[in-house]
């Protein structure tokens, strides 16, 4: 009993630290990132003692102001579920990272370790959960703020998380009919096999219209360019706009948070999760017959640092997308998403129904 | 005029175009970071990752005609070539010239400016005042441009700091 609460401890703690680490570090890379595509430099000024380290302490001198900024409370607004919004905002978030899965079965000392906080058989309709509980955060910061434009960027943001997170339904639907399981880990391993004998069974080339749905979907849900619509600067602001100081850093740090949590669950369901193409239990078989034998230890180290490395590209991606795609105008959003992305999702269950009978051979064509 | 165009198939899937652009914002991404990551290594020295000039440490090139600080030129024995003929503080829209004229003993020279003031907080850098000089005394050449004080007299230029 108390070895597992330790190990639990242990994996939370590296879970987090390294979502955590990534957000703060993608502070850091949207600015530099960005600068660096448009020919320019980006921050770098911040130094400490001479050393600039290509602007990475602007990292803590953000969090520093946004620390010692004042936190204003505005007098009309209702005080209690004001202080809570942000935290169910961040909270949801994070909760989503519990089931993920970033690592194989470790077995050392005789005993077998899950890399992944909580091995849930429902882990997908968790995600599922959370993510859409997120939206509290955003319509109860937008209306405890009293605010003519919070309420109108809530607004937006429930009808554009909706409108998306059915469509976000349907894909789910693809990915367990393609899977026949609710569990990522399960998930996870089923990508590690072979398609005739020499693809390696990743979600993209199972679901390759599914793939695409799902980053539309995803980058919809992070609320981030070109569906920032909530958080349009120049129209209506956002809906933290009454807030200040650290809990609007963290509806800020949602927002990246909130990215990594696309980017992962786009590495866990299409792009092999935590496997190497032709990475096994012992090492690498090659389709050739060639084969490199590995201690136990190191795969699974591999296969932890995989995940790491897909889950950071894959953020890397979802900036690249932010800072090239102009914000989309409202009619054109929500022509998107119930016109285009819902009933291709729908067909998508569709397609995917037809592949696996025919597959099964219960379906005459 | 309004000019409607007609979007093709390709536009109006909208995911081709979304490629396109991404090939280009990640072609200049990879270009510009090798060339960061080679100026790390002393190497490519000559290409610039960034259009960004680093300004304290980084001065831009300025273009030969661009009207910058002023000064006074000298005759070959050290005197000012000015006459002090007031021609400069007439014209000078902004009236930021001060010239106090003194009597030279030279019958061919007649004047020299005892004192010549250019208050550079007045200044517009038009460059009337270097066209109406018969004598090609004053010229807006120097590539100087931290022109800041924390007091107002201390950016009026007297003949001494024009004289260089």
């Amino acid at each position: 009993m108390l070895f597992t609460i330790v190990v639990k401890l242990v994996l939370a703690i590296i879970m987090y630290s390294f979502v955590m680490g990534l957000a703060a570090l993608l502070t850091w890379m949207e600015r530099k990132e960005s600068a660096v595509m448009q020919d320019r430099i980006g921050a770098n000024r911040a130094d400490v003692l001479g050393f600039r380290a290509w602007g990475l302490f602007h990292i803590i001198a953000d969090s520093v102001k946004m620390m010692l900024k004042e936190d204003f409370i505005p007098p009309f607004s209702n005080k209690l579920i004001h202080n809570l919004a942000p935290l169910i905002s961040v909270l949801f978030a994070l909760l989503a990272f519990a089931c993920i899965p970033f690592g194989g079965t470790l077995k050392i000392y005789g005993k077998e370790i899950t890399l992944q906080i909580a091995n849930l058989n429902i882990a997908l309709l968790f995600i599922f959960a959370t993510l859409s509980l997120g939206i509290y955060g955003v319509i109860l910061g937008g209306w405890s703020s009293f605010n003519k434009w919070a309420i109108i960027s809530s607004q937006r943001a429930v009808a554009q998380l909706l409108s998306f997170g059915f469509a976000l339904a349907a894909i789910f639907i693809s990915i367990v009919m393609v899977y026949d399981t609710f569990n990522l880990q399960v998930i996870s391993q089923k990508q590690g096999e072979l398609l005739f004998g020499f693809i390696p069974k990743w979600g993209i080339f199972l679901q390759p219209l599914g793939f695409i749905l799902f980053l539309i979907v995803g980058i919809a849900e992070t609320k981030r360019i070109p569906f920032d619509l909530p958080e349009g600067e120049s129209e209506v602001i956002g809906y933290f706009v009454e807030y200040s100081g650290l809990k609007f850093g963290m509806f800020f740090l949602t927002d990246f948070v909130e990215t990594i949590l696309i980017s992962a669950l786009t590495v866990v369901f299409y792009l092999g999760s935590y496997q190497i193409p032709y990475l096994g239990a012992t090492g690498f078989v090659f389709p050739g017959g060639f084969q490199i034998a590995l201690p136990h230890i190191v795969v699974v180290l591999l296969q932890v640092i995989a995940f790491g490395i897909k889950v950071f590209i894959g953020c890397w991606f979802l900036l690249l997308v932010r800072w090239t795609l102009p914000r989309f105008r409202y009619d054109q959003m929500m022509k998107l998403g119930w016109e285009q992305v819902v009933p291709l999702s729908i067909i998508n269950i569709f397609i995917t129904a037809i592949i696996i009978l025919y597959a099964k051979g219960a379906l005459n064509l | 005029m309004k000019v409607t165009r007609e979007m093709g198939l390709k536009e109006r899937i909208y995911i081709v175009e979304v490629v396109r652009g991404l090939y280009v914002t990640s072609k200049h991404f990879f270009s510009n970071l090798s060339i960061h990551i080679a100026h790390l290594l002393n190497l490519q020295k000559e290409k610039r990752g960034a259009e960004t000039y680093q300004y304290p440490e980084e001065q831009r090139p300025y273009s030969h005609r661009l009207r910058m600080r002023h000064r006074l030129l000298k005759r070959q024995d050290g005197t000012p070539r000015c006459v002090a003929c007031y021609m400069c503080e007439t014209i000078c829209p902004a009236e930021c010239i001060h010239i106090v004229a003194g009597e030279k003993d030279d019958p061919l020279i007649e004047k020299y400016p005892v004192s010549f003031d250019i208050d550079l907080s007045r200044c517009i850098y038009c460059g009337y005042c270097v066209e109406a000089c018969p004598c090609d005394a004053i010229r807006m050449d120097i590539p100087e441009n931290k022109i800041t004080a924390y007091d107002r007299n201390d950016l009026v230029l007297s003949i001494n700091d024009l004289l260089i």
